[in-house]
């Protein structure tokens, strides 16, 4: 492939791309994303490549492996394009069906379409709810590209917001665009993107640095792993166009080396790049000069902080800095240094293409655009969801998301992963963005959404969120370090039933100080999983210390398991199935739990048949005493074993 | 040479005079006001971990905390080196340097800002991981035989045997700078087991 050397020869490359595909139609499959590969789709893609050439329609379908499809549950997942037929949870086995019925026919498989909870089948994407109520403007083109393959993503008229902002556009207007559009930093703080731009393009200094944040590490999130794998090219052209505006002419991607299929991507998207004429000296032929290294993370959390990334890009523990200067303008190597989001990068393009109005024409008025979630937890539809900025979390959880498993009763929902917070359903008509989630004490963050029921315990959450960050805290600044050691110590007991007066209080005193005190932002943020609990859960906390109950039976130490007598029909799961042997009774006999030898594990509950539904959790009252050995059971009516 | 310029700040209703590129601390330093510090040394590159050099300025009405060491003392900065928010924060770092470190500078400090008895519970390891004595190796003396391993709760100091048992028994410089008093009698960690430095001084020989 020759270099790009003017805008004219990506044009002819994008038509001859266009023109070559023109009649074909294609099916992708999610076989370049993890969340389809774990789940075996990429056995479906390689029967969809076999079968096709065995029917003899390789003329007629191209097949695709594309990265996330936002829907991962459902994964295998197939759509056929240019359709939108959607088949989900596809098996090797059944693509001779799929190709024969509907790619060489014009039969749908029906038992492969989306049902809906009413029981009725969707054939187009586009019409399934967890989809129908997105903007996918960011996310969307993932469905379209082989992320492997640059010339998918040019014919999706990929890398002409590049050759836009070189060739129409000096670097100042770039800037401008992107003030203009009031683009906001996707990772957490919300940043504008444009202001951030042009304070490293004035600072002082030949040499700048432009860098793609992609340390993505908030437990349940993987917005910005999906788009590294699935559609890396809009990431770099976003770094591209950043690093035109800012005038640098070296960049850095810093990706976690846990994410290795995104690592995988990237190297193949930066070598076509660079062989495209994209990158590397003369880009498109405009004369500007930029190249990016990828530098692999080693798996800290804290080195998601800018001056904690720098540090660990110029070979140093990622460790945060203390100084108060901004590293955009002084950061690796105390050079000016341009840090963003994967999510920011890859919406950047986007703007310059279509513009700032139209970008401004999306979301509200503080937060414009879309935001990419992970919604995760106890919703009945989970996967990456994008959404217009305003979206309220009603809408994102119960009209995509599909509410609440089992149709259990909503209890938290947890956005901004370990430095945000929990919100209770009294808020979850807020509508989301930058603004309203910080003024209600959570946070934006880089999009973890964690929903939780009836059954989940908010100390029990905070306990979580501190245990992560007492891990992944750097240790190096005493309110950090030592503070979450107390509060992680004080959450910890509380969950054990050795909760004393004052500490709730005193949680809430290490807060300030850890808040007040701490040195970065991991520290600053670190105790706003335990005081929004307090805040929108208090009594929650204070029936542990004070009635040394757990009304969500999680915490092991303040529940008890007990079957009840009148219920038991004595079918002899629980007694078989009890990890411990803690489980006394016999055919025709009442089980008994041996409250001394029980673990807790919960074993019993979870195989006991619903229709008897004889275990019970008791928290905060004690156990009734067992029926005499060798109780017979009550038979209840229609459940003769 | 270029004439160092001066600045003009306010700490604590006082005019103070500093050179530019001063920090906060120093300024104030110079005019004689006192500041807590754990982790600062005059000789070594500012680290900002004990937080106790935790000041309030106010620049444009808004009120800021940061840490003296590390923030310059640029002209026209109103500083207030106490306050009862600042008081707040200086006896809880204390309280929890306490638990583990129950060491006679910590305590005087901690009586100094009304700590009586710590209400937290921690492994006694003396060291409050200021670090001095690990960037005292590595700075001036560039020999690296000191330095942090693990993360967060789990970070600590150690020697690195295969260069302490070379260089510190001629040096033992940063014995001094330790503000616990831990150096010289007790040291821990992966390489060490249960080895004092003396005793591991006297062998000379790494046991890894």
């Amino acid at each position: 492939m020759a270099q790009f050397k003017s805008p004219a020869d990506l044009a002819r490359t994008r038509q001859r791309i266009i023109s070559r595909r023109a009649r074909k139609r294609f099916i992708a499959i999610n076989a370049s994303g993890t969340c389809g590969l774990a789940y075996g789709s990429d056995q479906v893609f390689q029967a969809f490549v076999a079968e096709i050439e065995r029917q003899g329609l390789t003329e007629q379908v191209g097949v695709r492996a594309t990265g996330c499809l936002g829907f991962c549950e459902n994964s295998p997942i197939a759509i056929i394009f240019p359709e939108e037929i959607s088949y989900f949870r596809v098996k090797p086995s059944d693509v001779p069906e799929i190709v024969s019925k509907t790619l060489a026919g014009k039969k749908l498989v029906n038992r492969l379409l989306y049902k809906d909870g009413n029981g009725k089948k969707i054939v187009r994407e586009g019409e399934i709810p967890f989809y129908k109520h997105q903007s996918r403007i960011v996310f969307g083109n993932n469905r379209l590209i082989d992320p492997k393959s640059i010339d998918d993503y040019i014919a999706l008229g990929g890398y002409s917001a590049l050759s836009k902002a070189l060739f129409e556009m000096s670097p100042e207007e770039v800037v401008e665009t992107v003030k203009r559009a009031n683009l906001r930093g996707r990772g957490g703080g919300g940043f504008p993107t444009g202001k951030k731009w042009e304070t490293t393009r004035n600072a002082p200094g030949e040499i700048k640095f432009v860098i793609v944040n992609a340390d993505e590490g908030d437990p349940g999130a993987y917005m910005d792993r999906s788009l590294l794998e699935g559609n890396p090219h809009s990431v770099l052209e976003g770094l591209i166009i950043g690093a035109y505006a800012i005038g640098s002419h070296e960049g850095y991607v810093y990706v976690r080396q846990e994410y290795p299929l995104a690592v995988e991507n990237l190297f193949i998207a930066l070598n076509q790049a660079r062989e495209y004429g994209l990158l590397g000296k003369n880009i498109i032929g405009s004369g500007f000069n930029f190249d990016v290294a990828i530098h692999r993370g080693a798996g800290a959390f804290v080195s998601g902080e800018s001056s904690a990334l720098m540090t660990a890009i110029e070979g140093r523990v990622g460790e945060p800095r203390p100084k108060y200067i901004r590293t955009a303008v002084s950061g690796i190597r105390e050079r000016p240094s341009n840090l963003n989001n994967v999510e920011t990068w890859a919406t950047v393009p986007l703007i310059i293409s279509k513009g700032a109005d139209w970008f401004t024409s999306i979301g509200t008025a503080e937060s414009k655009g879309t935001k990419i979630f992970s919604l995760v937890g106890k919703v009945n539809n989970t996967g990456l969801v994008e959404v217009p900025m305003g979206m309220t979390l009603r809408e994102i959880i119960y009209d995509i998301g599909g509410g609440i498993r089992q149709g259990k009763k909503f209890k938290a929902v947890q956005t901004g992963g370990p430095s945000g917070g929990c919100l209770p359903e009294s808020l979850i008509d807020i509508p989301v963005d930058f603004d309203e989630l910080t003024k209600v004490g959570s946070m934006m963050g880089s999009g973890g959404m964690i929903v939780m029921d009836e059954d989940d315990c908010m100390v029990d959450v905070a306990r979580y969120f501190l245990t992560f960050l007492a891990e992944e805290s750097c240790g190096k600044c005493i309110p950090c370090r030592e503070g979450i050691r107390q509060m992680l110590h004080i959450l910890i007991r509380i969950c054990d039933g050795q909760g004393q007066t004052g500490d709730i209080e005193l949680l809430e005193e290490l807060s300030e100080v850890i808040q007040d005190a701490s040195l970065c932002a991991l520290g600053t943020t670190a105790p706003n999983p335990v005081l929004s609990t307090i805040r929108n859960f208090r009594d929650e906390y204070e029936e542990h210390v004070k009635e040394r109950r757990c009304p969500s039976g999680v915490c092991k130490a303040l529940i008890s398991y007990y079957i009840q007598p009148e219920r038991c029909q004595a079918c002899l799961l629980c007694l078989r199935e009890c990890p411990v042997g803690a489980i006394t009774g016999g055919k025709n006999l009442v089980h008994v739990i041996d409250q001394d030898k029980c673990t807790k594990c919960g074993t019993c509950l979870e195989v006991c048949p619903p229709r008897f539904a004889a275990v019970l959790i008791l928290s905060g009252e004690p156990v009734p005493a067992a029926p005499p050995q060798g109780t017979k059971v009550e038979r209840t009516k229609g459940t003769q074993q | 040479m270029k004439k160092v310029q001066k600045v003009t700040l306010t700490i604590n209703k006082r005019e103070v005079r500093a050179k530019e590129g001063m920090t906060i601390l120093e300024a104030a330093r110079d005019a004689g006001i006192h500041i807590p510090t754990l982790c600062y040394h005059e000789k070594l590159a500012t680290y900002g971990a004990c937080r106790l050099c935790t000041v309030e300025i106010s620049r444009n009405g808004r009120t800021q905390l940061v840490t003296a060491c590390v923030y310059p003392a640029d002209d026209g900065l109103v500083v207030k080196t106490d306050s009862p928010r600042l008081t707040k924060i200086r006896k809880m770092l204390l309280e929890l340097m306490l638990a583990s470190s129950p060491a006679k500078t910590i305590q005087g400090l901690a009586q100094q800002y009304g700590v009586a008895k710590p209400r937290f519970e921690a492994k006694k390891t003396n060291c409050i991981l200021c670090g001095l004595c690990v960037r005292y190796c590595n700075e001036i003396k560039q020999a690296n035989a000191i330095g942090f391993v693990g993360r967060g709760t789990e970070r600590r100091v150690v020697f690195f045997p295969e260069i302490a048992s070379t260089v510190c028994a001629s040096c033992r410089e940063c014995f001094s700078l330790c503000p616990t008093g831990k150096l010289p009698s007790e040291t821990d960690g992966v390489c060490f087991d249960d080895l004092t430095l003396e005793d591991f001084l006297s062998t000379k020989q790494a046991k890894v």
